[in-house]
């Protein structure tokens, strides 16, 4: 931890000072503002920060401590990515389109955070309409990797990955379409999870492609996510993609050893152009696991190289119907100087949408057009099935399957804006689990020569994420990354 | 590499409802076709009868009892909406 400003704590270390009076909810809440105030100029992981609604959150949860009252989160200070919705406070999705938009109701995630008293300080920018690795494709701004300021944090979520790893906030809640939790979360040196699909209501989080979409914490470390996936996972009947399971409590999973857990280790991962440094990690982190009694074997999943192909006809498919509301008419930015309705409706979307957006809006209607729906489409939901049926045959013999989260630590901003397809290879080793629909979790596990971290990747069976703690939180206790922060 | 024309892309960008200066739609046309090209991979996959998927959890429809519900104020509603007229919403002539 950061000892310099109690922002710098994890979650459940605020909690016992909190709840022993130490610390008040609203001295640590200044603490974060302060914080935010001292760092944003360089880093920029906050689209929008809450200073007067944060104050007023901590001292109501300072009254819910006083009252003995207190649950795992109450009183802590946390950042929302700006794609979730939150009641009077805009919510921009980091586009022009939404600028300025304020939403009239909370995510089912917001409400259960508040629920609990957790207090906002700010909204987390990201790559726009979470479309994006790098964050670069922000239409306000990008944000900076606090490892090396001229280096990207990753993406989508590389606001909250920033504002974690900074100590701008205590946690954060990304959404991860592809890896957008994972990759930055690695790239940032922090404990980013995508939940199974279906685990966590995806109710106010704005669409991007809605088969694929799921919203995950990103902690500091591997207990802070077990509390705060806690406290948002479980079904919502406002959400009907959302599972009927009641979610366990995931602290019990810490703490355990590895004694009799299968591993895997599939050698697609180790993709070509991955980078030395962070291949010689993941080595080193799967014999760590094998030091603390898993049992760790080779296995192949050969329909990993076609991943990438499946989900950028997936989601931009599912992107250009769900962005298809944009019209300028209910909310959001508006041409208003437009002669006819279509005329306006096309000036509305030329503008609001950024570069990236408008490729995928392009491309997924391209790819569910007459005369290419069955060559495009279809045959990219007939390798999911494929992909997913490796997944689960896999998963008979393994209780977890474990691989680097990126191929690369953080680029240097500018790297890879020029082309697509290369900016789209950073997600090749998280986007299979969204395609599967199972849980994984990035880990950091190293530092590079360049002083850059490294994430290692856990991923499990649907559901499975009590073996996904129980093996994260092991080898975080057994590595020697010890809660490594960044000097700004 | 130019597998898509110039006009599929204007075809397109009607479709999506975005206007596009010639420069853009050059550039999106290179940029497609690049994506399309990665994107061939898949042919070499057999898929024969292999059932599509559509989400990762096997879902049915799901139904509730039709029951009415407290739902958001017309104020707060209608607070985002770019022209407004008393409790409507403007828009702009949809026949001409």
């Amino acid at each position: 931890m950061d000892a310099s400003t109690p922002v710098g704590l994890t979650v459940h270390e605020a909690r016992s000072l909190l709840d022993s009076r130490e610390v008040s909810s609203e001295e640590l809440t200044r603490a974060a503002l302060d914080r935010i105030g001292h760092l944003e100029e360089r880093v920029r992981a906050f689209v929008t920060v809450t200073p007067e609604l944060a104050i007023s959150q901590a001292r109501e949860a300072d009254r819910r401590i006083a009252a003995g009252d207190s649950a795992p989160l109450t009183g802590v200070p946390m950042q929302l990515k700006d794609n979730m919705a939150t009641r009077g406070v805009a919510t921009t999705c980091s586009s022009r389109m939404l600028e300025g938009f304020v939403p009239p109701y909370d995510a089912t995630v917001t409400r259960r955070l508040y629920d609990q008293a957790a207090v906002l300080v700010g909204k987390g920018n990201l790559d726009e309409f979470a479309m994006g690795s790098s964050t670069e494709n922000s239409a306000f701004f990008p944000t900076r990797n606090p490892w090396d300021l001229d280096r990207v944090p990753g993406g989508s979520s590389g606001g909250p990955a920033a504002a974690v790893a900074a100590s701008e906030c205590l946690y954060s809640l990304g959404s991860d379409t592809g890896g957008s939790i994972r990759q930055p979360a690695s790239l940032c040196g922090v404990v980013g999870l995508k939940p199974t699909y279906g685990l966590v209501s995806r109710y106010g989080l704005v669409a991007f492609a809605s088969s694929l979409d799921q919203i995950g914490p990103i902690t500091k470390d591997v207990a802070d996510c077990a509390l705060v996936l806690n406290a948002i996972a479980g079904h919502d009947p406002k959400d009907s993609t959302s599972l009927s399971v009641n979610p366990p409590n995931y602290t019990e999973s810490l703490g355990k050893d590895l004694r009799g857990l299968r591993i895997g280790v599939p050698t697609e991962y180790f993709v070509d152009g991955m980078d030395p440094e962070v291949e010689r990690s993941t080595r080193a982190s799967i014999a760590l696991l094998e030091r603390l009694g898993a049992e760790v074997e080779e296995t192949s999943l050969p329909h990993t190289s076609y991943a990438l192909a499946v989900y950028y006809i997936l989601a931009p498919s599912e992107c250009s119907a769900n962005l298809a509301r944009y019209d300028g008419v209910k909310y959001g930015f508006s041409d208003q100087d437009a002669d006819s309705m279509w005329d306006a409706l096309e000036r509305t979307r030329a503008q609001g949408f950024g570069p990236e957006v408008k490729r995928r809006v392009m491309l997924g209607t391209y790819a569910l057009s007459a005369g290419y729906y069955d060559a495009f489409y279809l045959k990219a939901q007939q390798v999911r099935t494929i992909i997913r049926k490796e997944f689960q045959t896999a998963f008979e013999r393994f209780d977890a399957i474990v691989s680097a989260t990126s191929p690369t630590t953080a680029f240097r901003l500018g790297e890879k804006t020029a082309d697509p397809v290369q900016m789209y290879l950073s997600d090749v080793l998280t986007l299979p689990a969204n395609i599967a629909g199972i849980p994984g979790i990035s880990v950091p596990s190293g530092l590079s020569k360049d002083g850059l971290p490294i994430g290692f990747q856990i991923l499990t069976a649907a559901l499975g994420e009590q073996t996904m703690f129980r093996i994260a939180h092991a080898f975080e206790q057994a590595s020697d990354w010890n809660g490594q922060t960044p000097q700004l | 590499m130019t597998r898509i024309t110039s006009d599929e892309i204007r075809h397109l960008a009607l479709l999506c409802r975005i206007a596009m200066s010639d420069d853009e739609v050059d550039v999106m046309r290179e940029q497609m076709s690049n994506i399309l090209d990665n994107i061939d991979v898949l042919n070499r996959v057999d898929t024969g009868e292999v059932e599509p998927t559509g989400h990762s959890v096997d879902l049915v429809s799901v139904m509730r009892e039709d029951e009415a519900r407290d739902s958001v104020e017309i104020e707060e509603m209608l607070a985002n909406a770019p022209n407004r007229d008393g409790d409507f919403i403007r828009v702009k002539a949809v026949l001409e």
